[in-house]
């Protein structure tokens, strides 16, 4: 069998060039134009005192336009007694795919609806990538995340981490949905029948 | 004797140092141009600290320079396993000697008589004269091509020694294109020597500081508007930048003839490159814009078409002259720059095309022009 001689395929979207596009020249110095004046205009900026970029020099600065709804850091929700609505039951740490959440359960006989809490609570920034799983599978609404990105660029992973303190500073005044009684309060415990 | 030797002296380490301030200076302004042309803030997280304070010095990113400068030099000097170590360790000086050689007969200034500049020394330099420039030689142009196609043969055996098929490639594409380029410069600066009948760049820059047209300054884009353009094309590619950027094209070659070199062997490659914007700069500017001179310009003061003449004193003269060449340099090589930011990269065998089939022809016609018109004039 004979081979047929190469034929290049023609596309749909071929430019069609007349002569003023294949001269080269004249399109060459349309483009140069077009930079010169973006470059004029930003170094105006520049000059003049004013940004000439639409970068965001992070960390000095921070964007303004944070979605509602952006997976900045976390935070830890609290009762109205101030303790963490977190039971420690390490659903969040065991589902989390970057393994970054660390918990260290601990007993409080004094409440006993909550007789677990975590007495350490780390999340390791350098690591996490912000999916919000460790949301999703909170059984009791006790990590929430918040548009506002964590303040530590570093160049240390150490200083990477956050405890429990720090997730702790969250503290709206109405947000957390369900009562719970004080502590030490008589709690009717039910189901055992 | 002595005195020639004093002023050479001072001529080489002004021009040495020129040119290294430029290689430095242009690698930042190369970045910060960019970034401003693209939104961008561009680098600027290098400082330097007062020592025992908190004082951080960033002034708009110039410390990047001294910053990469020392990531060179500290970074491992990697050697691949090559049959021809030598030729691949004495590269990168063949690639960057000549690009500084080239400068010599380049001339930064008018004429130089130091005996009116310093009264004090008058009788020691006795009336003696000089043109500033470091080689005052008859042969300018010719020195200039001479050592300008040096480079291809580092540039080949950097490619060729590297034991590496992408560095090969790399030389290989390097090699055609610039001797191809070579061709085309030659060509177009063939039409300014049947002009200005002299290829001594001194005189070159003397006979711009006239008047042609009536009113307009004798520079020679005013006589070669074409060549200029011709010239400047075939010059940046013949410094391998984007658009013509294929011997070194990363996305198909990584680092083409310099893929294997590495640490300060590396450095001089970019270094000579940067060097070599600002050499074209020079050489454009000499050629074309009238050197050391601003318009209407010459070594006493200015002469106007009108016949107003303002004389200046000497050491006027020699200030503007010096200020005035580093400035056209500077905006020579700041629009080079903006050539590289804004045009996308040839194909390969567009280049070559475009070098044989468009600007090859158009040099020639452009000369045979130029022939044709002084042959009726005279």
């Amino acid at each position: 069998m004979a081979r047929r001689p190469y034929v290049r395929k023609r596309y749909w979207n071929e430019p069609q060039m007349g002569w003023y596009e294949r001269a080269y020249l004249f399109e060459i110095l349309r483009g140069m134009a077009i930079t010169s004046v973006v470059f004029l205009r930003n170094m105006g900026k520049w000059i003049t005192g004013r940004k000439g970029a639409i970068t965001t020099y992070y960390p000095e600065e921070r964007r303004w336009d944070y979605a509602p709804g952006n997976r900045g850091k976390h935070v830890l929700t609290q009762r109205p007694d101030g303790s963490p609505q977190c039971i420690a039951c390490n659903m969040c740490a065991t589902v989390c795919p970057a393994k970054v959440i660390e918990i260290d359960a601990a007993l409080d006989l004094d409440d006993p609806a909550h007789p677990k809490y975590p007495a350490r609570f780390e999340i390791d920034y350098s690591r996490c990538i912000f999916c919000g799983l460790c949301v999703e599978a909170c059984p009791e609404d006790a990590i929430r995340m918040v548009p506002e990105v964590p303040d530590f660029p570093s160049g240390n992973r150490g200083r990477m981490w956050i405890a429990k303190e720090e997730l702790l500073t969250w503290r709206p005044l109405k947000d957390v949905a369900k009562p719970y009684p004080p502590k030490g309060a008589a709690v009717e415990v039910r189901g055992h029948g | 004797m002595i005195q020639d030797l004093v002023i050479y002296v001072i001529f080489i380490t002004y021009a040495i140092s020129v040119l290294m301030g430029f290689g430095t200076i242009l690698t930042w302004v190369e970045r910060k141009q960019a970034a401003v042309m693209s939104d961008r803030i561009g680098a600027n997280r290098a400082y330097l600290r007062i020592p025992f304070t908190q004082i951080k010095l960033i002034w708009w990113g110039l410390f990047h320079g001294m910053a990469d400068g020392l990531k060179m030099l500290l970074k491992e000097d990697f050697k691949p396993q090559t049959y021809d170590w030598y030729a691949y360790a004495v590269a990168p000086w063949v690639v960057f000697t000549p690009v500084l050689l080239v400068f010599a007969v380049v001339p930064f200034g008018g004429t130089l008589i130091p005996g009116l500049l310093f009264p004090a020394l008058a009788d020691w330099f006795g009336g003696k004269t000089y043109p500033m420039q470091i080689a005052t030689l008859d042969a300018g142009l010719l020195i200039v091509f001479a050592f300008g196609g040096m480079t291809i043969i580092g540039s080949m055996l950097a490619g060729w020694s590297s034991s590496n098929k992408f560095s090969l490639l790399g030389a290989l594409r390097a090699g055609s294109q610039m001797i191809s380029y070579e061709l085309i410069m030659g060509l177009t600066v063939l039409g300014l020597i049947v002009i200005y009948g002299t290829v001594d760049l001194d005189n070159i820059v003397r006979q711009q500081s006239g008047v042609a047209l009536g009113w307009l300054p004798a520079w020679g884009v005013v006589y070669q508007p074409f060549a200029a353009t011709l010239f400047m094309a075939a010059a940046i590619a013949e410094n391998k930048r984007i658009p013509f950027d294929l011997p070194e094209a990363e996305s198909e070659l990584i680092a083409g003839f310099y893929t294997e070199y590495s640490a300060m062997k590396m450095g001089l490659f970019m270094f000579a490159e940067f060097i070599e914007i600002a050499i074209i700069a020079a050489l454009f500017a000499t050629l074309f814009l009238g050197g050391y001179n601003l318009p209407y310009m010459n070594d006493r003061g200015f002469a106007f078409p009108g016949g107003t003449v303002i004389e200046m004193s000497h050491g006027a003269v020699v200030v503007t002259q010096l200020v005035v060449f580093l400035a056209k340099m500077f905006v020579l090589s700041s629009f080079q720059i903006l050539i590289r930011w804004t045009l996308p990269r040839f194909r390969y065998d567009q280049v070559l095309r475009f070098a044989w089939k468009f600007m090859f022809p158009l040099a020639l016609a452009n000369l045979t022009v130029t022939a044709v018109w002084l042959w009726v004039i005279h």
